[in-house]
């Protein structure tokens, strides 16, 4: 092994602390099992280095070997899939002592967790369980509705302490379609190939249209519809719009009208109401709305942040 | 010219034009397609618009008829007809405008009543018709009575003027024999 290798090796074997040594060399891979069960880390870290960079001269390691264990060190956060696990199931099994946890690994470093409810005396009811979607690289958890809603604060708990973060915040973002809720909120639902000239194909569109059209039809107000397609794209882009099924307001608002001041308008406490949409897709319906002619271009920034804000529920008071 | 004259060009030889008003886009073209899927001895054209006043900076041949298409569903295309009326010259009401009142069909869909467009119509002393655009046969039928009408309205139909046609129209539908 060349000496500055070796060098570069016994510099970055120094950086990791000794309680984080067996486990960086574990996940590094070079050394073998049995070669790690072999050392003594009780060692003074000095001759601790020593006797592994002699293991790594044994081993010829290359460069490449020592920028892989460098990277892995880097690497502060590195998260633990097993201990992840592990971590979750002992904290729910502490608090309850009947509760069956599942774990499946999914595409995408993505874990799959199901645990069916118990309390100390029953057994987990397996025809109500949980299910929750962990992607690990990411703060975030998507967790099916549970039925049994003295269960969530547990399992936030859980959560955040086996992920080790600090906070579980409940987001006001509901769904039927997983993987509508996954696209806002990693933001994968926006992306578009940049074309050349970005400017024709509004032009081209609307010329495709004039042709196949009967010369007997002439639209009036073909630049106002022009301007409502453009604000249109502008605002939901020119890709299809991930599923929602519905969007809820809360409203806790005093009566505002033009007209002249009734009874409603009199009142002091404002109004409590519930105004819920609801659509098989509910962003392509709301992108729909003024090509339709239905309401007014641009449309009011309360249905258009859905996205933005990865919220479908509101609750709306006058400031 | 923001109100619209009936008599304020010189009509075309042998053609119609209709006028089309109300806010949903999608429903005016396939009523248009339909009127001109009708065998009609007059050059027929349709002219679409979400609102009035029209685009003053266009040349548009003379208006024969101006039917208004409100949607029972909406209060919003009930309000822009609303605005609309207001940009027509009165000279238009002597026969040369319709109402046509959409969505009847699904009652639990309707947000205006049914009462709402019959007054609106009385008072400018108009034809109300009533016909679900969005159910094919129902509306080839009523894009037959508007080529119809409008041939009238065009002077194309010999011994028939709008007004006849009006008043014939309103002994069945309106009873604003009281109002005159």
């Amino acid at each position: 092994m060349d000496e500055t290798v070796a060098e570069f090796v016994k510099r970055t074997i120094l950086k990791i602390p000794v309680a984080e040594m067996m486990t960086i060399l574990q996940a590094w891979g070079f050394l073998s099992e049995n070669q790690l069960q072999d050392i003594n880390f009780r060692k003074r870290k000095e001759s601790l280095v020593h006797d592994l960079v002699l293991l790594c001269e044994e081993k010829r390691a290359r460069v490449s070997d020592a920028a892989l264990l460098d990277i892995i060190c880097g690497d502060i956060d590195l998260f633990d899939m097993k201990q992840f696990k592990s971590s979750f199931k002992k904290i729910l099994q502490r608090a309850l002592k009947n509760v069956s946890v599942t774990f499946r690994d999914a595409e995408e470093n993505a874990v799959w967790i199901r645990i069916a409810w118990g309390t100390q005396y029953r057994k987990p009811n397996q025809y109500k369980p949980t299910y929750v979607v962990y992607y690990p690289q990411t703060p975030y958890a998507f967790i099916s509705s549970s039925q049994l809603r003295s269960s969530i604060p547990l399992l936030g708990q859980a959560l955040t302490i086996a992920s080790k973060h600090h906070r579980i915040v409940k987001m006001d973002f509901r769904s039927r379609y997983l993987d509508s809720l996954k696209a806002i909120v990693f933001e994968q639902y926006n992306q578009t190939f940049e074309t050349h000239n970005a400017t024709t194909p509004l032009q081209e569109r609307s010329l495709g249209l004039d042709i196949n059209m009967d010369s007997r039809i002439i639209h009036e107000n073909r630049i106002e519809k022009d301007r409502v397609q453009k604000i249109t794209e502008e605002v939901f882009g020119d890709y299809p719009q991930p599923r929602l099924e519905f969007a809820q307001y809360k409203l806790e608002t005093k009566f505002k009208s033009d007209l002249n001041r009734g009874i409603l308008a009199e009142r002091n406490e404002p109004l409590r109401c519930l105004v819920k949409f609801s659509s098989p897709n509910l962003l392509e319906a709301l992108k729909s709305l003024a090509p339709a002619g239905i309401a007014d271009a641009p449309l009011s920034p309360l249905l258009t942040c859905i996205p933005k804000k990865r919220m479908n529920y509101f609750k709306i008071k006058d400031k | 010219m923001a109100v619209l004259r009936p008599q304020d060009q010189l009509p075309g030889l042998n053609t119609a034009t209709i006028l089309l008003v109300g806010t949903e886009d999608a429903l005016l073209q396939q009523l248009a397609d339909s009127m001109l899927k009708e065998d009609c001895a007059s050059d027929l054209k349709v002219h679409l618009a979400q609102s009035l006043p029209l685009p003053s900076n266009v040349t548009r041949p003379r208006i024969d008829l101006i039917v208004f298409v409100v949607n029972l569903h909406s209060k919003y295309s009930l309000q822009n007809v609303e605005e609309s009326l207001r940009h027509v010259d009165a000279a238009f009401f002597l026969g040369k405008v319709g109402f046509l009142a959409t969505g009847a069909g699904r009652d639990s869909h309707c947000s205006v009543h049914r009462n709402t467009v019959l007054r609106l119509a009385q008072a400018y002393r108009s034809p109300l018709l009533f016909c679900d655009l969005e159910v094919d046969s129902f509306r080839v039928s009523m894009a037959q009575r508007l080529v119809r009408m409008l041939q009238v309205c065009a002077g194309h139909v010999p011994g028939v003027s709008a007004l006849n046609l009006l008043s014939l129209m309103g002994s069945s539908e309106n009873p604003s024999a009281e109002g005159l």
